[in-house]
């Protein structure tokens, strides 16, 4: 390609979309990431968007934005800040300009800043006319007179005209970043099958926001960011709860069992729900239960039956869901609970990210009852561990916490897909009719299985192996109802003990960077590439610093205690007060601990956590 | 084990030729002597041992927290004693997952009705076919002694010293509300109509969902006596009987009537012609009439016992499985491939090439 002296090559770009809730910025930035993912550069997503469906036009709660960061490099995070910011209304402009870099490209909806908007978001003048907006690289573009200018010729009401002014801007964008109008233009096209005229008009404001690019002399620049030299193989983009909803789907497919999936509307769990209940197709059932508590008990229900049950939820639900999660601990039945965690307690910040249901998976409920936790750290990972919280749940028959956050639930990233054939398969056996031995004796529920501790998965349906289980303290090995003293603390060990086994089958924790020195960076869940990021910066920068990340918490790699041992300083980096932390004070005496501790309810940026890391150094 | 098996129902029942016994778990049963739960689960094991054909291996019972729910312990079957108020939730995760098994539920009027409400009326409405027993003792046994969401108004308690101030909820009525397609009452004193109505409940497809007034001898003694009463009952209860008028009383020269929108009492013993009496139609689609007789209460009017309702209509399972057939038959069985590897997938070739 020639370069024309208009044309700059970048590494990377950081584009926020930003609007009012009706405006289309989510669809917009997906649309961005898709075609940028396509085009072969790595991606990493942030949307961010208000509780409120639609919160009163043009007001600062009403703000939705999406930032997406794309590069011809291996990248981590979405982006501290934005290079570019693209506001649809003054409202969008006075809660995003914080975060833009001076020097950074504005592109202004300059026809939206009218009296009345500009006093609903609280500029007390007008900023495009004074000195506000000196030290970015202004673009005032009047997007919804453009709209309508182009699409004159359809036969749409004004306010449909309007809402197409969202793909007139990703038009500006695509001519920008050099981006191909192909792939958006398809999925407009399928999107509105049964409304071709809509079809039409969003594909002219696209083709119409790329010519004004192209003819307009206002655009400073125009850009290249080259394809990432990335790993060969097979990728598609991915936001965390549809690689945790195909995640469920290979969960059935290498069990050979069906999956009973019992859910209760919830922010920002609802959209697996979504996925999957349009895959009836696979040995997947859905069941949208009339509150948490039931949709936990109905997935229990199913693995009583043999079947495998998952339940979903935000922590709010997981509150709910505790008293059940504990009769799967008792009746040592397989489980596995999804938290995408949000901002808390109580209802917390429903849209928001956090990781601050760590504590509670670990205790939060009556008695000694122990749980397996696995945590995903990536959107393409969590499909990677929804299949290892399936293999412990089944292997141990044990409830699993599956844990991941808003963040990468809504996040996207390319993902290099599986082979197929090369995902293991989990075993699972049930006892058989004659599993009683001889005739008449009775069958013992709660027998274990040497290596794991696991007890029987026998199932209605099977001569011979009727029996009861239930909350009661049962008798070791009979199952049956016992008070005896000795027994309670026997089996309460057990419980303990099983838990505990399932580190004989998870894979050592990895460092990076060296194995030894001043500081360790320690992490887990989802903030993985922000922690990633830093390090590397650092690393690449010739500072010492190592990190390491955690999928595994209950029970811990083996190793970690190894690793831990081999630095001056660990730094925990955690979107809640110190989860983590107290688990790995708890468990690992004598190890200097720090915390770092954000509860925005937004991801961590790179730049603050070198800061911190450096601080110690 | 994902195939739906309704198995078919021979004329003359217990085509496995079991006996009671072959329900009867080891375990020591630990009600109190004399206690209501014992006929119930009497009557359950010689009824299935009687009429059913599902093999015992296919049967589960669910239950909650409570005195009754501790059912599924003395039954040989498979059983899950679970928590309380949720044996509906499980239960409906276990039918969803295994339309194969008969799937019953026991409950209490404090597990069923206060606790775990919200999971029994979701349960009936959605029509999961399964087997309901509310065992009904107007109280709280097994916390010793509170009242309970259908005791009295006025009853004196131990959590209640100067008499509940609760208006008390009727069982009945709520399966009605929700539309249950089988609802019914019977007593553990009489276990000829219990066996008749637990037969008749475990036959049915869909939801079924059996009242059953029980004495606590310890916490509630004779709660139900003035009606159930050797002595008073046929003056006091309306045996219910499909086709035939509603007629009671020892001399059965008691009859129910229309008056407006309620009931009322008619004599009959100068003849039952153009008396306009109630003929019982458990079949009756619309949940009005049984809601009428659901209203009938002692000392006003006889207490009906039997079948309040009993209709058909696709079961939530049935039509759980249907949607999973026509989704394979529409879109082909799924392929894990397929949904991974979209068309929107791109390929990053080795370098150089």
């Amino acid at each position: 390609m020639t370069v024309t002296p208009k044309e700059k090559e970048l590494d990377s770009v950081t584009i926020r979309f930003a609007g009012d809730s009706g405006d289309g910025m989510q669809l917009t930035g997906d649309q961005f990431t898709d075609t940028s993912a396509i085009m072969g550069n790595d991606i990493a997503t942030l949307p961010d968007f208000p509780a409120e469906i639609r919160a009163p036009q043009g007001t600062l709660p009403g703000v939705s934005s999406f930032q997406i960061q794309f590069s011809k490099n291996e990248i981590f995070t979405a982006g501290d800040e934005p290079d570019v910011l693209v506001v649809m209304n003054p409202a969008a402009l006075k809660v995003n300009l914080r975060d833009l870099l001076p020097g950074g490209l504005l592109v202004v909806s300059s026809d939206s800043f009218n009296e009345e908007n500009l006093k609903k978001a609280g500029w007390k003048s007008n900023p495009l006319l004074d000195d506000s907006l000196k030290d970015y690289s202004l673009l005032k573009v009047p997007f919804s007179s453009l709209t309508k200018n182009a699409l004159a010729q359809t036969k749409l009401k004004p306010t449909e005209i309007d809402r197409c002014k969202n793909f007139f801007a990703l038009g500006l964008m695509f001519w920008i970043y050099g981006r191909s109008m192909d792939h958006t233009i398809k999925w407009v096209e399928e999107k509105f099958a049964k409304r071709p005229d809509l079809a039409e008009a969003n594909i002219l404001a696209l083709k119409a926001g790329y010519n004004y690019g192209d003819i307009t002399e206002t655009i400073p620049s125009k850009y290249i960011i080259k394809k990432a030299d990335i790993r060969p193989g097979s990728y598609r983009k991915i936001t965390g709860n549809e690689a945790t909803a195909l995640g469920i789907v290979a969960a059935s497919e290498l069990t050979g069992k069906q999956i009973l999936y019992g859910s209760y509307p919830i922010t920002p769990a609802s959209n697996i729900l979504h996925e999957l209940s349009k895959l009836k197709n696979f040995n997947i059932r859905t069941f949208q239960a009339e509150d948490e508590i039931a949709a936990c008990g109905a997935a229990l229900g199913a693995s009583f039956g043999g079947q495998i049950g998952f339940t979903a939820t935000s922590g709010p639900g997981v509150c709910l869901k505790s008293e059940m999660i504990n009769l799967a601990v008792m009746t040592e039945l397989p489980l596995v609970i999804l938290d995408i965690q949000r901002g808390g307690p109580s209802t917390g910040l429903p849209t928001k990210t956090e990781q601050s249901d760590l504590l509670q998976a670990m205790y939060g409920r009556n008695g000694d009852s122990p749980v397996a936790i696995v945590a995903a750290s990536t959107p393409s990972n969590c499909f990677d561990f929804i299949i290892e919280a399936t293999r412990i749940a089944v292997t141990y028959m044990t409830p699993v916490f599956f844990l991941s956050d808003g963040y990468i639930a809504n996040g996207a990233e390319p993902w290099k897909l599986p082979e197929i054939d090369k995902l293991k398969k989990i075993e699972i056996k049930h006892p058989g009719a004659n599993a009683a031995g001889p005739k008449l004796a009775p069958f013992l529920p709660f027998v274990r299985d040497e290596k794991t501790l696991a007890r029987p998965w026998a199932v209605p349906g099977t001569p011979g192996l009727e029996h009861r289980i239930g909350g009661i303290e049962k008798a070791d090995k009979s199952g049956n109802v016992s008070y005896d003293p000795d027994n309670h603390h026997r089996m309460t060990e057990l419980r303990r003990d099983k838990i505990r086994r399932i580190a004989d089958t998870i894979p050592p924790a990895e460092i990076f960077g060296e194995k030894k020195g001043k500081v360790l960076v320690l992490g887990w869940g989802g903030t993985y590439g922000t922690i990633h990021a830093a390090a590397l910066e650092l690393i690449e920068a010739g500072k010492k610093v190592s990190a390491c990340h955690l999928n595994y918490i209950n029970p811990f790699p083996k190793n970690l205690g190894e690793i831990l041992k081999n630095f001056e300083t660990v730094l925990i980096p955690e979107l809640n007060m110190g989860n983590l932390l107290f688990l790995i004070r708890a468990e690992f005496v004598g190890i200097r601990t720090i915390g770092y501790n954000r509860v925005t309810g937004q991801p961590f940026k790179v730049r603050e956590l070198k800061e911190r890391i450096e601080a110690l150094l | 084990m994902t195939t739906t098996t309704i198995p078919a129902v021979p004329a003359s029942g217990n085509p496995f030729h079991y006996s009671k016994e072959d329900f009867v778990s080891g375990q020591d049963v630990r009600w109190c002597p004399g206690c209501g739960d014992y006929s119930i689960l009497s009557v359950m094991q010689k009824t299935l041992a009687d009429t059913t054909a599902t093999a015992r291996e296919n049967h589960v019972f669910v239950s909650g927290i409570g005195c009754s729910s501790r059912f599924p312990y003395y039954m040989n079957t498979y059983g899950f004693h679970t928590i309380h108020g949720r044996a509906p939730a499980i239960a409906s995760g276990l039918k969803c997952a295994r339309p194969d098994l008969t799937v019953w539920v026991v409950t209490g009027d404090g597990d069923g009705l206060s606790i775990g409400g919200n999971h029994l009326i979701h349960c009936l409405r959605r029509n999961m076919d399964l087997n309901i027993l509310l065992v009904n003792n107007r109280i709280y046994g097994l916390t010793k002694g509170q009242y309970s969401p259908t005791s009295e108004k006025g009853k004196v308690t131990k959590s209640s010293p100067m008499g509940s101030i609760d208006y008390p909820i009727n069982p009945l009525c709520i399966a009605i509300a929700a539309e249950a397609t089988f609802i019914a009452r019977t007593v553990d004193t009489d276990p000829r109509h219990m066996g008749q109505i637990l037969a008749k409940a475990h036959k049915h497809k869909g939801v079924s969902f059996v009242e059953i007034y029980q004495n606590c001898i310890i916490f509630n003694k004779d709660a139900f006596g003035e009606v159930v009463g050797r002595e008073n009952r046929e003056d006091r209860a309306l045996y219910l009987e499909h086709g035939k008028p509603l007629i009671f009383g020892k001399n059965k020269d008691k009859a129910i009537a229309l008056d407006g929108f309620k009931t009322k009492i008619v004599d009959i013993s100068g003849g039952i012609e153009g008396k306009n009496i109630l003929v019982h139609n458990e079949n009756d689609p619309s949940p009005n009439y049984a809601y009428l007789l659901s209203q009938m209460d002692y000392p006003e009017m006889p207490v009906p016992f039997g079948i309040f309702r009993s209709i058909e209509k696709p079961t939530y399972d049935e039509m759980l499985t249907e949607q999973s057939k026509i989704s394979v038959e529409k879109k082909g069985k799924g392929d894990l491939r397929k949904i991974l590897y979209t068309e929107d997938v791109w390929t990053v070739g080795p370098k150089g090439a």
